[in-house]
């Protein structure tokens, strides 16, 4: 029985919430040893770092909410932007533009409140680090959190290649893309694996780990490099090979949403698949499986 | 049942990000904090430097990249008396003086800057906000200029005084607008002192009669209205200290990223 388990042993945890929460099941069930120490520390120091990247890199967009495509802006016809109406006395409306699409997002994009006044602003202060307009220091941020960034992955990524972490699980194979329909229904059905099935990665699993770790991870750190001058001057094929740095810009923010989709859907999965025990499993690298260990 | 889980675990994450977003806003303050970011930007100029370089060339485009109109940023006219009696006379009688740790000091006419063997270059202009232009510059290039001056061993700094004031101040000091670049970025192929934007004169509010070109920095880097160009040991005593007028108001004084 786990920690938890037994601090509620007075009051018998009905079926539903024990699975809602991922307790250990009343049958029979063995801790297995799911992730090493690197990838517990490494996957948290990922999580706040990848909070700041976010905040501050809204915080940078919002000196220009604006997205453009090529080598330059072309300012009249942005592929996004946030923008705010007015008159001369007060904002009155934010605009959020995709495409030939506009929307009116007041409050929250566009136009926000600052110190209970309506000003223009891309993202609202609370999505911002730091929460006032303050270009300089969120690039201070940016920048420093960038090299965690790098290092944490490089250790991560390093770790996963060496010991074949990435190979063995992470990394889909053809097997897993085979099983790839079929894991679509299960999963929209909320059937998640149990007993043996449960101690590997399925196919979405693995498709959309290793997306985040091996494609949205090296795209944005590239993606952000083009932006700098000195480093296209020392590798022109950055912004060649995206398209010119405005629409490297543009990768670069989509990359960071992709992150956050990510983000919340891998919340609603954690939850609904067994908070505690994959919460556990993250913190302490042990993972209950339901069934009786196999021999041998 | 799983509306009251959502909630919970809604007000869990958005505790959990609120006070991280809290801590953030005061930390920029904290001078340990500022000092920190500070190496982070010291460790980032290095390692643009060892890919760098030297010798590495901003990219540089065709004619037909030329944006049709070439967004001004920063002052859009100085304002002063002194300029517009400059400018009244086509910056005939305008110099720049070169001047500090030097063997020579050197103090260059419009007439002169326009008679050394000049640099066209089509670039790309990144502000620091994000946005990019492309323009064709034309102009004198920093390095034969320093060269000619005979900077001393111990210079180090080219610091580069405009004739833009910004704002105003409580003390009745008004700033004005200075910048400044290492030697390294300074005697770079591609730095040079602009007086053309695409095969025109160049305008006021691009910083008529002479602004800096920096190719591999960003905007805010690129002086305009430039009158006077200083080689220094350090700044430290100058100004803010920070090596340039934003520099001042927090931004990095290595601006290649």
């Amino acid at each position: 029985m786990s920690a938890v388990g037994r601090a509620v042993s007075g009051w018998r945890v009905p079926g539903w919430l024990r699975k809602a929460l991922g307790l250990a099941p009343e049958g029979p069930h063995y801790a297995f040893y799911r992730h090493k120490l690197i990838v517990r520390l490494t996957h948290w120091a990922n999580a706040c770092i990848l909070f700041v990247m976010l905040l501050s890199g809204l915080q940078i967009f919002n000196a220009h909410p604006a997205l453009y495509l090529g080598a330059q802006s072309d300012f009249d016809h942005p592929v996004f932007s946030l923008t705010a109406r007015g008159n001369d006395t007060e904002v009155t409306q934010g605009i959020t533009q995709i495409g030939p699409w506009s929307f009116d997002t007041t409050g929250v994009l566009g136009a926000s409140k600052v110190d209970g006044v309506m000003a223009a602003r891309g993202f609202p202060d609370w999505a911002t680090i730091p929460g006032p307009q303050w270009l300089a220091m969120g690039r201070q941020w940016h920048f420093a959190f960038a090299w965690l960034l790098v290092l944490n992955g490089l250790i991560f990524a390093g770790f996963a290649f060496y010991t074949r972490h990435a190979q063995r699980d992470l990394i889909p194979t053809k097997a897993d893309l085979k099983h790839l329909p079929r894991e679509i229904v299960d999963h929209a059905k909320l059937n998640f694996p149990k007993g043996e099935a449960a101690k590997r990665y399925n196919a979405l699993q693995k498709l959309a780990y290793a997306f985040v770790i091996f494609v949205l991870g090296p795209l944005v750190v590239l993606t952000g490099l083009t932006m700098s001058p000195t480093m296209d001057a020392a590798f022109p094929i950055l912004p060649w090979m995206f398209f010119g740095r405005q629409t490297a810009r543009t990768i670069h923010f989509l990359c960071a949403f992709g992150f956050l989709g990510f983000f919340i859907v891998h919340m609603i999965m954690v939850v609904l698949s067994g908070t505690w025990n994959n919460v556990r499993s993250m913190i302490t690298g042990r993972y209950v499986i339901e069934g009786k260990r196999p021999n041998g | 049942m799983a509306e009251t889980r959502r909630n919970l675990l809604k007000g869990m994450l958005a505790s959990a990000g609120a006070l991280m977003l809290a801590a953030c806003t005061p930390l920029s303050e904290q001078q340990w904090v500022v000092s920190a970011l500070g190496e982070v930007e010291n460790l980032t100029r290095r390692m643009q430097r060892l890919f760098a370089g030297h010798h590495a060339l901003a990219p540089e485009f065709s004619k037909k990249d030329i944006a049709p109109v070439f967004r001004a940023n920063g002052t859009l006219n100085p304002q002063t008396d002194e300029y517009a009696a400059h400018a009244a006379k086509d910056f005939a009688d305008w110099r720049i003086e070169v001047g500090g740790l030097v063997e020579r000091k050197l103090s260059l006419s419009m007439a002169e800057l326009r008679a050394m063997p000049p640099r066209t270059q089509i670039t790309r202009h990144d502000c620091v906000e994000g946005w990019s232009c492309i323009g064709e510059w034309t102009g004198a290039p920093l390095a034969p200029i320093l060269a000619a001056a005979g900077p001393k061993p111990e210079a180090r700094y080219v610091m580069f005084y405009c004739a833009d004031p910004m704002g105003s101040s409580l003390s009745g000091d008004v700033p004005y607008y200075y910048e400044s670049l290492d030697l390294l970025e300074a005697t770079h192929p591609q730095t040079i002192l602009a007086y053309q934007l695409n095969g025109q004169v160049l305008p006021v509010e691009h910083g008529a009669p002479v602004r800096l070109r920096a190719e591999r920095q960003l905007g805010y880097k690129m002086a305009k209205y430039v009158q006077r160009i200083e080689l220094v040991e350090h700044f430290s005593n100058i100004n803010g200290g920070k090596g340039g007028y934003w520099e001042d108001q927090g931004y990095t004084w290595y601006g290649g990223i």
